[in-house]
């Protein structure tokens, strides 16, 4: 199910003399230049980037350019089934596959924290490498600061991205139409359980690994097969909910789904049990729900179940008229509640 | 998921819904205690499914809600000291107190950190010796036991930089304080399953002799619910009263007696202000005289704080079962989640909080 992780690369860390980082090495000096050379370069090996020049220049195919950027503050660093690098390249790429776009170039601004071991600075740079070149797109630009010692968590991590839109829909919230059906890409809530699970140092059975992924390779295998996608979103800190709230409320319709379409795996299942969470508000790096004509539901479904990210996809639900901005499920006993978002995070309940 | 899905199990609930049906035949006002069977009741649509003769009401088992405002100002000012990590469960942490709540005592630097057992919060203060621990221990008789485990160990282990606020609470005492309301419309009861799990059932027997009320033991699912829901309405439509367990899975009717012993070693019974309802007599837990050396209040020196509720809101008829949350003018426009004017609204788990997350706008 999740894409394909862990240490491909075995390369020793480059920089042996320093087994920290200093705030030299953001100075834009001689050790700056020796990060550069020693680890981004050979990481992320390309043309633009070796370079050395202010900016990457590169020329698109024709289509509608998509442009995003998001900042990656996660912690810990890494984690079941991820870490910030892979979570900083997948971000941005499926947001750009949520406009439809084929992700092309990103840029990379990293936050270091001084006193951050050099061997994990690697390791989060190995990973992103690892990462784009799975999503297919490349590093071309970047940056590197470094902070005082406690002025930072480590690593915080900016990507941004540049994509185009080869197909001639305009995906949107607003582009959604009454009688769409719903459709999930596979089970929820993986990535919030998992982080929390190593943050707050809970054991499970086994462990749950983080759904983060990149969707850029079963959207793109959508749209090719011509599913008139009218919008897509990946779920993420707001969850299934949070999505499905914004769009609701971005396309002024009703989305009616229904509780038991929902795959959750049984140990996230089992861990909101505990925690007294709903796993419609977890967190996900890896799924994405898209609004389909009801005519073309099957098919979509069918072309996402061809992907190994889309195996557990499912229908869920469909856009009706009226009540605009609300979303309501059916519950598992068959009675009908509202969805909203949640007014901060959820917390673990007292009893 | 086993113990989960057969409880959350449409057919069954249908058919228990024809079956209450078919035997209820007056109306009927049935108070579930706990917040978690509220929380459960509306986001699982239970009442949709019940005769339009059967009314539930919420009641006060909502731990969260019904800390008094001054316990918060009270963990406020000490989470706020510069030696100490001040440890809690998560949800109280949004609870408003006067001006502030805990969350923002942690933005602005205070050590406020979220525990999952207070056995946590007493290995922070082994780890920690240099600093002073404190765990806000909050709940009904179902947390009692764990907590007194935590001063208990304490004590054993000789920590002495571990202490706890206390503001716990019990059940039997807040059911009479309601059916001794004037305007009370409760004709039975859900208990709540998980404290009858700690304590047992034997101290609401006189309660539904005395009071004349039907009290159900039960769980917090779907089906649990319902099935408690029939067996109270069918005690009612046969003019009995009597205490009925359905959560017979976790409950015996002698409790957990050893969990009882524990609470009994640490705690004593003192008198408790409920927020929204105000003080009811032998209705909380505090800390036995020879533990008195872990009771944050005196180490920290503000036992004497007092703070009062602020007078909008009609959580206290909530709370007692008088009113229903979309009947408050305030609701979900001057009172909501992000700024509620009282106790129910504070907490998921309030009456107030669960319909504006899930029944808002239906109505």
């Amino acid at each position: 199910m999740e894409s394909k992780s862990g240490p491909a690369f075995v390369c020793p860390i480059p920089i042996e003399q320093y087994p920290t980082v200093l705030l030299a090495h953001g100075g834009g000096g001689k050790l700056t230049n020796q990060l550069i050379e020693k680890m981004f370069l050979p990481a992320f090996g390309n043309p633009m980037l070796g370079a050395r020049h202010d900016g990457a220049t590169f020329s698109l195919p024709s289509g509608k350019l998509a442009f995003t950027t998001d900042s990656y503050v996660v912690r810990p660093l890494f984690f079941p089934g991820g870490d910030i690098g892979s979570l900083a390249v997948n971000g941005t790429v499926n947001d750009l596959a949520m406009c439809g776009a084929r992700p092309f170039y990103l840029s990379a601004g990293f936050i270091l924290e001084e006193g951050l071991p050099m061997d994990m600075l690697w390791r989060v740079i190995q990973s992103m490498a690892q990462a784009a070149s799975q999503a297919g797109v490349q590093l071309v630009t970047g940056d590197t600061k470094v902070v005082d010692r406690g002025k930072g968590d480590g690593i915080f991590i900016n990507t941004a991205g540049i994509g185009v839109v080869e197909c001639g829909l305009a995906i949107s919230p607003a582009a959604v139409r009454g009688g769409d059906s719903i459709l999930l890409s596979g089970d929820i809530g993986r990535h919030g359980i998992a982080i929390m699970a190593v943050r707050e140092g809970l054991e499970f059975e086994s462990t749950i690994k983080s759904d983060c992924a990149a969707l850029s390779g079963i959207v793109m295998d959508m749209l090719a097969a011509g599913i008139e996608a009218h919008c897509l979103r990946d779920l993420t800190r707001g969850g299934l909910a949070g999505a499905l709230v914004e769009i609701a409320e971005g396309a002024r319709l009703h989305f009616e789904i229904d509780e038991v379409a929902i795959p959750v795996m049984e140990e996230v299942r089992g861990a909101c049990e505990i925690l007294g969470f709903d796993p419609l508000y977890v967190a996900n790096e890896g799924r994405f729900i898209s609004f389909v004509p009801a005519r073309e539901a099957e098919r979509a479904l069918q072309r996402m179940r061809a992907h190994p990210l889309g195996e557990q996809a499912r229908i869920i639900g469909t856009v009706a008229e009226g009540n605009p901005g609300l979303v309501t499920m059916r519950s598992s006993i068959g009675a009908t509640r509202i969805v909203d978002t949640l007014s901060g995070e959820q917390l673990p309940r007292i009893c | 998921m086993r113990f989960i899905d057969e409880y959350r199990d449409a057919r069954a609930a249908q058919q228990y819904a024809r079956a209450l049906k078919r035997i209820t035949t007056h109306p009927w006002t049935i108070m579930e205690v706990c917040g978690g069977q509220t929380h459960a009741i509306v986001k699982f649509g239970v009442d949709e499914l019940l005769p339009s003769e059967v009314t539930l009401v919420h009641g006060p088992g909502c731990p969260v809600c019904v800390t008094p405002v001054e316990l918060i100002e009270k963990a406020i000012e000490i989470a706020s000291r510069p030696n100490v990590i001040f440890c809690s469960f998560g949800d109280m942490l949004r609870v408003p107190g006067l001006s502030k709540d805990l969350l923002s005592v942690k933005a602005a630097g205070g050590d406020v950190r979220i525990v999952y057992s207070p056995l946590d919060a007493l290995k922070l203060a082994v780890d920690h010796p240099e600093r002073e621990v404190v765990f806000f221990a909050v709940g009904f008789e179902t947390t009692a036991p764990a907590n007194a485990m935590a001063v208990f160990q304490a004590s054993r282990s000789s920590v002495r930089n571990f202490s706890l606020l206390v503001s716990h609470v019990l059940v039997p005492p807040a059911m009479e304080a309601i059916l001794s309301f004037p305007d009370t419309r409760v004709q039975g009861f859900l208990a709540a399953g998980h404290v009858c799990a700690i304590m047992g059932f034997t101290e609401y027997e006189p309660i539904a002799q005395k009071y004349r009320v039907p009290i159900v033991v039960t769980g917090f699912e779907p089906l649990d619910i319902l099935q408690g829901i029939y067996m109270c309405i069918r005690q009612l439509e046969e003019g009995r009263a009597e205490v009925e367990n359905q959560y017979s899975r976790s409950v015996r009717r002698e409790g957990n007696l050893p969990a009882q012993k524990l609470i009994r070693e640490v705690f004593r019974v003192v008198p408790r202000k409920w927020r929204g309802v105000g003080e009811i007599p032998q209705s909380g837990l505090g800390l036995q005289e020879r533990y008195a050396a872990y009771d944050a209040e005196a180490r920290f020196g503000i036992a004497h704080y007092t703070a009062e509720e602020p007078a909008e809101c009609m959580s206290g008829l909530i709370l007692q079962g008088i009113r229903k949350p979309l009947e408050c003018p305030a609701f979900g426009v001057r009172c909501t989640p992000e700024h509620p004017l009282g106790a129910t609204m504070v907490s998921s788990e309030g009456a107030c909080a669960a319909y504006y997350q899930y029944r808002r706008r239906k109505n």
